[in-house]
């Protein structure tokens, strides 16, 4: 074990409670939610500290996901170090809020629990509603399992409050695999946590700032794009942000945390390429894999925005063939969104490898090691014969 | 005429930092009809004062001595709710 700056407590959390437990030690000014379903647990938690006086936090639950965020805009605009959740439809409903956030570059951190979008009607998961936002302009990380969901939102926070950033930051963990399953969890000390994330810097306050401004104008043709323009370069700050809000945290907890992860990967001619919760299942397989002498690796993609092009490219450059699981359908497009990405971010390594794409687990389907094992048969054949058959397939459907 | 700034040299988020500076839009020339005053029919109410969106009423001494056609886009609230019918809107063939 890694040697910490500080004490590790272990406690048997869920998803949702290391999400409200991370929220709490994190005490900020103000939470803006909606508090009805598809809304989790995780802010029915969140309430119940702030009822017990455990925070002092202002609680302010809305009509809607679209007041919640906009409600978190106006408070982040004011000054205060703003959080919130969602999941599924209601992330939805977010929609056009997400955007406003984000070009107000107000530092608004969200955890969202990858639930499958309506229709038809479906509560499991899926990563349809986070990455339809995928463009919105928010940093945007998917943690594996609890104690990653607890880790991740406080380097969250952190990169997205660092003021070369200055942009909102999404967590993601699987609804009811992560949000709803205990496992144990390493947390900080409370004093850690609130030293590791330091007391909120806007870089403007419109409630303490002296000078009157105005915030959200009307902006056109003469200098909407130059303020797109700035968030980009926010965007393409965030990560140097991210890793020295990561590596900072690795000194408290001795957990590192890169936008990917790769395992058993350096030499196999197949890498297995998820997100999530199926990252866990795809590491039990490429063991059971690799006990058969068969050549497999995995990479999992924590940081989806910004997209960590170096990093992937380094982690399957020299490899023969990727199989790419995506928990989520583009209708329309040539494979689901980290396929695409990815494709693209290969196109210039000299050997570079075949990619292949399989969408699976929507609404919730389970998506066990037989089927992981399934497409990692299919990428061995690809890398011995160099032919794909077919560039998108899908695990688990009839 | 001003030369824009860059991407690098703007306000963050489109931040307006100075107050008060719509006053440098001229929205007069959205302008299609332009409102001209009669008045011998206007009695001050000050009621198109009270109703123009855009603070283009101009008033000296609680008397209307004409719009400020930089600003006035031509909406015609003003001439609609005039109670003395005072207020005319013409085609502005200036523009």
């Amino acid at each position: 074990m890694a040697k910490t700056s500080v004490p590790q407590i272990k406690m048997p959390l869920t998803g949702n409670d290391a999400g409200a437990y991370a929220m709490k030690q994190v005490n900020p000014d103000v939470v803006a939610a909606y508090p009805i379903t598809p809304q989790t647990e995780l802010m029915q938690e969140f309430a119940q500290y702030v009822h017990d006086g455990d925070v002092d936090t202002a609680f302010i639950t809305v009509e809607s996901e679209h007041s919640a965020m906009s409600a978190c805009i106006g408070a982040a605009a004011a000054g205060a170090r703003t959080m919130t959740a969602t999941s599924a439809n209601g992330f939805a409903l977010m929609w056009e809020v997400l955007y406003i956030a984000a070009s107000l570059r107000l530092p608004i951190t969200m955890a969202v629990v990858n639930r499958a979008l309506s229709g038809p009607i479906n509560i499991h998961c899926d990563h349809s509603d986070s990455m339809g936002a995928r463009d919105a302009g928010w940093i945007q990380m998917y943690a594996e399992n609890p104690q990653e969901a607890y880790d991740l939102w406080l380097i969250g926070i952190k990169a997205a409050e660092n003021h070369d950033v200055l942009l909102p930051a999404m967590i993601m963990y699987d609804g009811f695999i992560i949000s709803h399953t205990m496992e144990v969890v390493e947390t900080l000390p409370d004093d850690a946590v609130k030293d590791y994330v330091g007391p909120y810097k806007p870089a403007y306050a419109m409630l303490l700032d002296e000078k009157p401004f105005t915030v959200g104008p009307l902006d056109f043709h003469d200098y909407y794009f130059e303020h797109k323009r700035q968030e980009i370069e926010g965007m393409e700050r965030a990560p140097a942000a991210l890793a020295a809000a990561a590596a900072e945290y690795e000194k408290l907890s001795g957990r590192h945390y890169g936008p990917v992860e790769t395992y058993r990967a350096d030499d196999a001619d197949v890498i297995m390429v998820a997100l999530g919760s199926t990252a866990g299942t795809a590491r039990y397989v490429v063991d059971v894999l690799r006990d058969q002498g068969k050549s497999v690796g995995l990479m999992k993609l924590r940081t989806f925005r910004p997209f960590p092009h170096g990093e992937v490219t380094d982690a399957l450059g020299k490899t023969k063939c990727v199989v790419v699981c995506d928990r989520v359908a583009s209708f329309g497009a040539f494979g689901s969104p980290t396929f695409m990405e990815l494709r693209s971010a290969l196109y210039e390594v000299a050997e570079r490898p075949l990619v292949i794409n399989y969408i699976y687990g929507l609404g919730g389907r389970d998506t066990g090691p037989d089927l992981l094992e399934q497409a990692f048969e299919e990428g061995l054949r690809v890398a011995r014969t160099g032919e794909i058959e077919q560039h998108v397939s899908y695990l688990g459907v009839r | 005429m001003e030369k824009k700034k860059g991407w690098k040299d703007v306000p963050l988020g489109g931040l307006i930092m100075e107050a008060g500076n719509a006053d440098e839009y001229e929205t007069g020339s959205w302008r299609t009809f332009k409102p001209v005053l009669d008045q011998e029919a206007c009695n001050n109410c000050l009621i198109c004062w009270i109703f123009c969106p855009d603070t283009s009423v101009l008033i000296e001494d609680e008397k209307i001595v004409g719009f400020d056609y930089v600003h006035c886009k031509g909406c015609g609230i003003c001439a609609a709710e005039c109670p003395k019918k005072a207020i005319e809107m013409v085609l502005d063939e200036e523009k």
